[in-house]
């Protein structure tokens, strides 16, 4: 399996022409709690190898499990804010099928009665026609608890991947972390934003699990997975209807670890399936593996319906029975469903339609909130944490959240420009200053002797200096062209290592040659 | 006490410790004696931990020494189904596949006897996975009954049956999935209780059957049986399945012994045909003296106990498929490598250590297993044992709606020869007919001596059983059964059995 063969694709606008894609997007969330599913064993992630184990979650002869309450009230909160139903009485069961990875050789899960079932979410779309932006509705079928499994290391081969390998070493740090898995209905109706509905859903359920501090919803570190099913089917003659046409094969596809891989998974996924059934062949139920580089789906191990995993319910726990009561309460710590709350700070914040999806797009709404609630204005936040530091983050391929600068920071910061200390570039010059560790805004300022020239003394003899300097271009500005006036400021902030408010400097110069 | 160490009860070793006629160290130094001059003949043990006995000992004596409020049954040695893992002990589950395995923890019952001080003598043998009838399914040879070496001491818990009737120990514990304390008890002499599910953790019990198996004590005497459970009984965090309650109060109703204006219901379905003759005529005569003692006896019907055993070996089965799924040789235990293979897969070597590990009564039951829980036939087996599961916890209520406690013989033979029912799984199966719906509903159990049957001259046993959480009833009627049945026979049955002889030593 070293070298991928490569599949016929079809266009993808032709393939819509032609099928009606289908989906359905199971999304895996590791939960944050401090101890794993059944045991008391840390969760942190990155510790050391098989260093966050016990004889539970290791699966040893005689060890038990024992629920994480804390973990079943995530599940509820997150069922709820899903507009769920919650299970008023429900079993866990096992899973078996064996793989080294899994300590028991089956994974307690839950099967036909899981904690939340029968919920929705919407989610933000870019308009069928124009340019606006439409809501679709996700229906959940159901969001069940689980545990996590070992991590399987393959080392030799150059797949990465069991097959080939030489050996292979396994991290039971993760076997038993608490998982949450949360399974849409088959969407339909998608048509062509199919991949834009898929990632959207992804990323407002990301931003769900963050406002309900459930989860670190990071992708990239697997706290977050995607397994994308996707089936085609032929597009309803003229006059029929679409959901009358019999759903077709599905694949499932793994290893989707970004948004944007959700996206291109499912188009690669259409346009794939859309050749196969072109050419007079049937798609092959199977799960499929993402490959973010080369932006393809390549065939993993066949599912076929034959895979029995002989569910039956857990004998070692008792049923999980939150009361009516138990639901209301954690009811009432949901917190504002993000739509809304992106609504209402965009009226109170006073951006325009644009400004607020930069912010989205940034990842900066909490950051902005909070600075906006340390004292800057609402301007100010954006252009410091979406304009300054976003870029500087992109361009170092960093994380904003990584330079250590706290919304206080630019809170105090905006406060040093709006009292007329600093201006833009002096601002700029402190931010460094706080980024490279120095400090404070205001201690930065003064170590680096950051100040405008208050004193109109120092600001006048300067303007008189450079107009005397530039007689030339003082005589324009006499003659009326008082955008000229633009080069002498420049000279004089030149003059007052840029320490001048160059505001003050402007109304000095049109005074004296007006 | 007993001039010999060996052949006191638990109680009377607990008393001379108490009163320093005797050390700790003395109690188990005799019982290592009598181990090494019978258990080449009994093979009861699997493991002897001398040192470690006599260390926990000297340690007990220590802190008896130094004024230390010690618990009643402290110092008084033990023996331990090598189902439950001990920390530092090997312990095998009477399988290949487990062989040299040391665990890392102790159950929460063998923490409970160290807390208690009581030194563990060693491990006992059992059916493999405690599956069978007759320990001739460990993968380390049978455990010979010391009332007959041909014959068997039960199963699966023949081993500790054995140390007890052989005094190889005071005291053992046992584990009871479908009657593997209580039917080892009755073919071997001896006291076997299993609690109300949940009435002590199996955290640390290597599971069988997840919600079946209850491990509970092996004595020789009633009042030791309560001592015990109220050691290893009670609530534990790490069980889920455990009751969040006190023990309940065995050893005072032990201790009063009292049946008067009891009602004692003898079950319709358990007893009468398939039953030995001797097995039958020592139960009634057993239910004569309750009545004469002023019991009030009546007779109760549990129509759905005809299916138990039917859905028992689904429901059991089933559990264990998935129970024993984790020896995979992956990371503790036997690894065996598939031969003429170049590079095995995982797969490969979890095949081939799975068929070289597993004994074929292991296999026999992770194949039904494995067929009963298959979609398509999910519901046709499992689904339907649960549904049996249920009628007969519904029998059980009804019938304890009409008396206080049940009564049937314990198993309906004596001890039959090794080997008689190795090439018939289902004739062995039938041993535990009369257990079975205990284990199903989740209500206690105890079988006690009630004699021997006149055409063998060997053991019979009588079941007590009693509702969920009522364990103390059994220990009332089962101690003043007890005392009635010891006064006319004159002494313990035990007495009575022929004395082992140290030739294999």
């Amino acid at each position: 399996m070293a070298t991928a063969v490569t599949e016929d694709v079809v266009d993808y606008d032709e393939a819509l022409e032609r099928y009606d894609p289908v989906m359905g997007l199971e999304v895996h969330v590791e939960l944050n709690t401090a101890t794993k599913m059944f045991c008391g064993c840390a969760t942190e992630f990155g510790a050391e190898p098989n260093s966050q184990v016990c004889p539970v979650c290791l699966g040893l002869p005689g060890a038990l499990p024992v629920v994480n309450a804390k973990a079943v009230e995530s599940a509820i909160r997150i069922g709820l804010a899903l507009s769920c139903q919650i299970a008023p009485w429900c079993r866990f069961a096992r899973k078996n099928y064996f793989y080294p990875d899994m300590p028991k050789n089956f994974q307690t899960s839950q099967y036909d009665e899981p904690i939340a079932f029968e919920g929705h979410l919407d989610v933000e779309v870019p308009a069928a026609i124009g340019d606006g932006t439409e809501i679709f509705r996700v229906e959940i079928e159901r969001a069940h608890m689980e545990e996590d499994t070992g991590k399987s290391l393959h080392v030799g081969g150059a797949t990465g991947r069991i097959h080939g390998a030489e050996y292979s070493l396994v991290d039971y740090n993760r076997a038993g972390i608490p998982l949450i898995e949360i399974v849409t209905k088959p969407l339909t109706g998608a048509g062509k934003r199919a991949p834009e509905v898929a990632k959207a859903y992804v990323a407002a359920l990301r931003d769900l699990l963050r406002a309900l501090g459930v989860s670190d919803v990071k992708m990239e570190q697997g706290s977050l997975r995607c397994d994308a099913n996707v089936s085609l089917r032929p597009r309803a003659a003229a006059g029929s209807e679409q959901e009358t046409v019999p759903l077709g094969t599905r694949t499932e596809t793994k290893n989707v670890n970004s948004l944007r891989s959700v996206e291109r998974a499912v188009r690669y996924e259409i346009s794939r399936q859309a050749a196969v059934l072109d050419r007079g062949d049937r798609v092959t139920q199977e799960t499929r593996h993402w490959h973010e580089d080369t932006g393809v789906t390549t065939s993993g191990r066949e599912k076929s319906d034959a895979e029995d995993y002989r569910y039956f319910p857990e004998p070692d726990l008792v049923p999980v029975a939150p009361t009516p009561e138990t639901v209301e309460r954690l009811r009432a710590t949901l917190p504002e469903p993000p739509s809304q709350r992106r609504r209402r700070l965009q009226q109170d914040w006073g951006y325009s339609d644009l400004e607020m999806r930069d912010v989205m797009n940034a990842g900066a709404v909490e950051l902005i909130e909070e600075t906006v609630a340390a004292g800057a204005t609402p301007a100010a936040a954006r252009k410091w944490w979406t304009g300054e530091l976003a870029r500087r983050a992109n361009a170092e391929g960093r994380a904003v959240e990584d330079f250590g600068v706290t919304p206080a920071h630019i809170a105090e910061l905006d406060g040093l420009v709006r009292s007329g200390r600093l201006n833009d570039s002096m601002a700029r010059q402190v931010l460094d200053g706080v980024v490279a560790g120095e400090g404070g805004p205001t201690e930065v300022a003064d170590a680096r002797g950051l100040e405008l020239v208050q004193d109109d003394g120092a600001l006048e003899a300067a303007v008189d200096k450079v107009i005397a300097a530039n007689a030339d271009v003082a005589q324009k500005v006499r003659d009326g062209k008082v955008q000229a006036a633009g080069a002498l400021i420049g000279q004089v902030m030149k003059e007052l290592r840029g320490q001048a408010d160059a505001g003050r400097a402007r109304e000095l110069i049109l005074a004296k040659l007006g | 006490m007993n001039s010999d160490i060996t052949r006191s009860s638990a109680a009377e070793l607990a008393h001379a410790l108490d009163s320093r006629e005797v050390s700790s160290v003395e109690v188990v130094q005799a019982h290592l004696d009598r181990i090494a001059a019978v258990d080449a003949d009994v093979h009861a043990y699997l493991h002897v931990d001398a040192q470690g006995a006599l260390e926990a000992a000297r340690e007990v004596d220590q802190r008896r020494a130094a004024g230390e409020e010690l618990h009643v049954l402290a110092g008084v040695p033990i023996a331990v189904k090598d189902v439950m893992v001990t920390k530092g002990m090997p312990t095998t589950c009477g399988s290949k596949i487990l062989q040299g395995w040391m665990p890392p923890y102790d159950s929460t019952v063998v923490a409970r006897l160290r807390a208690t001080g009581m030194p563990m003598l060693g491990k006992t043998n059992m059916d493999e996975f405690a599956m069978g009838s007759s320990t001739e399914h460990s993968a380390y040879g049978p455990t010979h009954n010391p009332w007959d070496l041909s014959r068997i001491p039960g199963g699966s818990g023949g081993g500790s049956s054995a140390v007890v009737a052989a005094y190889e120990a005071p005291l053992a514990i046992g584990t009871d999935t479908g009657g593997s304390i209580r039917q080892p008890a009755a073919v071997t002499g001896t006291v076997g209780v299993k609690p109300t599910y949940g009435g002590v953790s199996r955290y640390g019990l290597v599971a069988l059957a997840s919600s079946l198996d209850q491990a509970g004590p092996v004595t020789r005497t009633v009042l030791d049986a309560a001592l015990l459970h109220s050691v290893i009984g009670g609530h534990d965090p790490m069980d889920s399945t455990s009751i969040d309650a006190p023990v309940p109060a065995v050893v005072e109703a032990a201790r009063r012994a009292e049946v008067r204006g009891l009602r004692v219901g003898i079950i319709k379905e358990l007893g009468g045909q398939g039953y030995q003759a001797g097995v039958q005529a020592r139960f009634e005569e057993s239910v004569q003296l309750l009545q004469d003692a002023g019991a009030e006896v009546v007779e109760v019907s549990c129509p759905s106990f005809d299916y138990a055993l039917a859905a028992y070996y689904l429901i059991l089965p089933s559990e264990a498929s998935s129970n024993l799924a984790k020896f995979d040789a992956m990371r503790y235990g036997l690894r065996v490598l598939p031969e003429g293979v170049r590079d095995p897969s995982a797969e490969e070597v979890m095949a081939a250590t799975r068929d070289a590990g597993f004994g074929d009564e292991v296999k026999r039951r992770i194949i039904l297993g494995t067929y009963a829980l298959s979609s398509g036939y999910y519901d046709a087996y499992y689904g339907q044992a649960q549904k049996v599961r249920r009628l007969i916890a519904d029998d059980f209520v009804t019938a304890f709606g009409q008396a206080d406690v049940l009564l049937s013989p314990t198993s309906p033979t004596t001890a039959f020869k090794l080997g008689d029912k190795l090439d018939d799984p289902m004739s062995m199966y039938l041993q535990d007919v009369a257990t079975i719906p205990a284990n199903l509903a989740g209500v206690p159990g105890m079988s006690l001596p009630s004699g021997l049957a006149d055409e063998d001259g060997l053991p019979t046993g009588i079941q007590i059983l009693a509702p969920a959480t009522q364990d103390q009833r059994l220990y009332g009627v089962g101690a003043a059964l007890e005392k009635m049945l010891t006064e006319r026979w004159g002494g313990p049955l035990l007495s009575r059995a022929p004395e082992l002889t140290a030739k294999g030593a």
